[in-house]
């Protein structure tokens, strides 16, 4: 099957378009981020520059990855269910566009506002390390290898967590019972990212190599089952919940 | 080219929907040309808008076969076939949070149109909608999101065309305007399939008609239907009663019998009424009586309707 650029385009700008206007969401895609750094930061300012010396060899930011892992899932998860209720799924169906294009369309408006939120906190965060912590403290906790894993498994993490949601958003006939399910869904990468920053679980350069091709496999087969549950007219007929 | 002109524009046979164990529609068949305005009316639950989505390939039939736009209806066939027609349907479907510009931008590029700009210009003007196209969807009154939902259903430029319930809710002048529409695009050769509640809308606009309640009760040119289905006849009045109408009317030619409604009114069984009623007058004239009225029957279609849709099913 090949894919049609346009259709996939077109879908992609509606969805960016009806995101900006929903307050909702705009505020959701916020407030999760912000919780997410709080904590660290202020750890951060806190911590003097001998106290930091043995975080050396942990990896802290890759705490921050339970963004990518959180937040688009969230907007995602309301991505199928949503239009249904709406009522706009069914005309979007009778138009040429194939299931896939649809939810590849769907996937990528929540993946690009997701990761550059994702890069973005990041970024704030290892700015506001550089410039307000004490001495010595950015060089403690700032290590390339973990920069680089931070830009690798960002957009790997959203992808997974974005499939897990649209799957979710599919198969349910209710845009909270989908979000929650969707949250829940994540939290196993949450836990994971945290558990590594925290050097519960020790990585290697092959681990990461490992978990990062497994991660591009799994987006893979995310968009084949999302496609494979997308069931026309299971869809159609629940529209009138 | 050829091979679609001659192939109909849509055509069923014995096409049936189940949902589990209740019937939307059973043995469904008929062809429809292109360029018909083709309507399909029914009560309430008759299963109108389930064979628009199946024809639209929402709905996989439980059994039979269809064509649409000249495809067999198949699995493989949905994107080519959804590519041919284009479905208004019962609810408008509307993004709220977007304009009715951008609602149209996105549909007119799902239908991958080439001249994208142009064409929606064109759909907001057929539906009158050119001043509102920067107003959100979601400010605007139930008709005007409805003729959004038209102009969209336009911008493919479909072969065919299925309109469930178009003016449902549109004030007269607004339908009148759908109407209108509905002319020029046949004129333009679209093919309509209309789904409707309002018998006199499907009189006007139809060339034939389809009566379906769960099974199909008839099909045919609304004119056809209501001669099939009433005798012709003759309403005669008189001011004071015929001294013998058997001696007036059973002479006259083409009056196959008559009876009285009451003292002074007689209805007459013609062939014909045009021929019947000079014929008629002359013999009245001559009777020397007093006439009040000579009127021919009329018979709507929704007295076809009202006749045939309370017939169960698999009886004629
Ligand atoms: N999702 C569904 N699940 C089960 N049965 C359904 C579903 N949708 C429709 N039906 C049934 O199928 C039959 C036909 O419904 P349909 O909507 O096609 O009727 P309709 O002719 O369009 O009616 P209306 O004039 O009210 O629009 C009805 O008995 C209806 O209850
Ligand atoms: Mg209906």
């Amino acid at each position: 099957m090949t894919v049609n650029p346009r259709l996939v385009r077109a879908i992609v700008a509606k969805e960016l378009r009806e995101f900006r206007r929903n307050r909702s969401l705009v505020v959701g895609m916020a407030i999760v981020p912000i919780i997410f750094s709080i904590q660290p930061l202020v750890a951060v300012f806190t911590l003097t520059t001998s106290a930091s010396e043995p975080l050396r060899h942990e990896h802290v930011l890759l705490y921050m990855l339970g963004i990518p892992a959180l937040v688009p899932s969230l907007v995602a998860s309301y991505s199928v269910v949503g239009e249904r209720e709406q009522g706009t799924l069914e005309p979007l169906l009778t138009t040429p566009i194939r299931r896939e294009e649809l939810l590849l369309g769907k996937a990528l408006a929540t993946f690009i506002p997701g990761v550059v939120v994702a890069y973005a906190v990041f970024g704030l965060f290892v700015a506001c390390v550089e410039l307000f912590a004490q001495p010595g403290v950015a060089a403690a906790l700032i290590h390339p290898s973990d920069l680089i894993a931070q830009l690798l498994f960002t957009p790997l993490l959203a992808g997974w967590s974005i499939w897990v949601a649209i799957v979710i958003s599919t198969r349910s006939n209710d845009i909270r019972v989908a979000q929650q399910l969707s949250t829940l869904a994540s939290l196993p990468s949450v836990a994971l990212t945290t558990l590594i920053s925290l050097n519960v679980i020790d990585v290697s350069l092959l681990t990461a190599v490992i978990t990062a091709v497994v991660l591009i496999l799994l987006n893979r087969i995310g968009w084949r089952v999302a496609s494979a549950l997308f069931d026309r007219e299971r869809l159609i007929l629940g529209t009138k919940a | 080219m050829d091979a679609v002109s001659t192939a109909p524009a849509l055509s069923a046979d014995r096409l049936s929907k189940h949902f589990g164990d209740r019937v939307a529609f059973q043995d469904v068949s008929f062809e429809i040309g292109y360029g018909e305005v083709f309507g399909f009316l029914g009560p309430n639950g008759a299963g109108k808008t389930t064979t628009v989505r199946t024809l639209g390939t929402l709905l996989t039939p439980t059994s039979g076969t269809a064509s649409v736009a000249g495809l067999p209806l198949t699995p493989d066939n949905g994107v080519e076939i959804r590519r041919r027609i284009s479905i208004m349907p019962e609810s408008p479907g509307l993004y709220l949070r977007l304009t009715v510009l951008e609602n149209l931008r996105c549909f007119a590029d799902l239908y991958q149109v080439p001249t994208a700009t142009k064409r929606i210009e064109q759909v907001l003007s057929a539906v009158h909608l050119t001043d509102r196209a920067h107003d959100a969807c979601g400010a605007l009154s139930k008709g005007l999101r409805q003729r959004v939902a038209l102009a969209r259903a336009l911008l493919n430029d479909p072969q065919v065309l299925f309109l469930d319930e178009p003016t449902s809710g549109l004030d007269p002048v607004a339908a009148r305007g759908v109407h209108d529409l509905i002319d020029e695009l046949r004129q333009r050769g679209v093919t309509i399939f209309l789904t409707t509640h309002r018998l006199d809308e499907a009189e006007r606009l139809c060339d034939r008609v389809a009566i379906l309640n769960t099974t199909l009760r008839t099909i045919g040119r609304p004119d056809q239907l209501r001669d099939e289905l009433f005798a012709r006849t003759l309403t005669v009045r008189t001011a004071v009663p015929l001294a013998a109408p058997d001696r007036v009317f059973g002479s006259v030619t083409g009056v196959s019998s008559w009876h009285e409604n009451d003292l002074t009114t007689y209805v007459l069984t013609v062939d014909d009424p045009t021929q019947a009623a000079p014929a008629v007058t002359r013999a009245l004239v001559q009777a020397d009586a007093d006439v009040l009225s000579i009127n021919p029957s009329h018979h709507s279609l929704e007295d076809v309707y009202l006749e045939l849709i309370d017939v169960p099913a698999g009886q004629p």
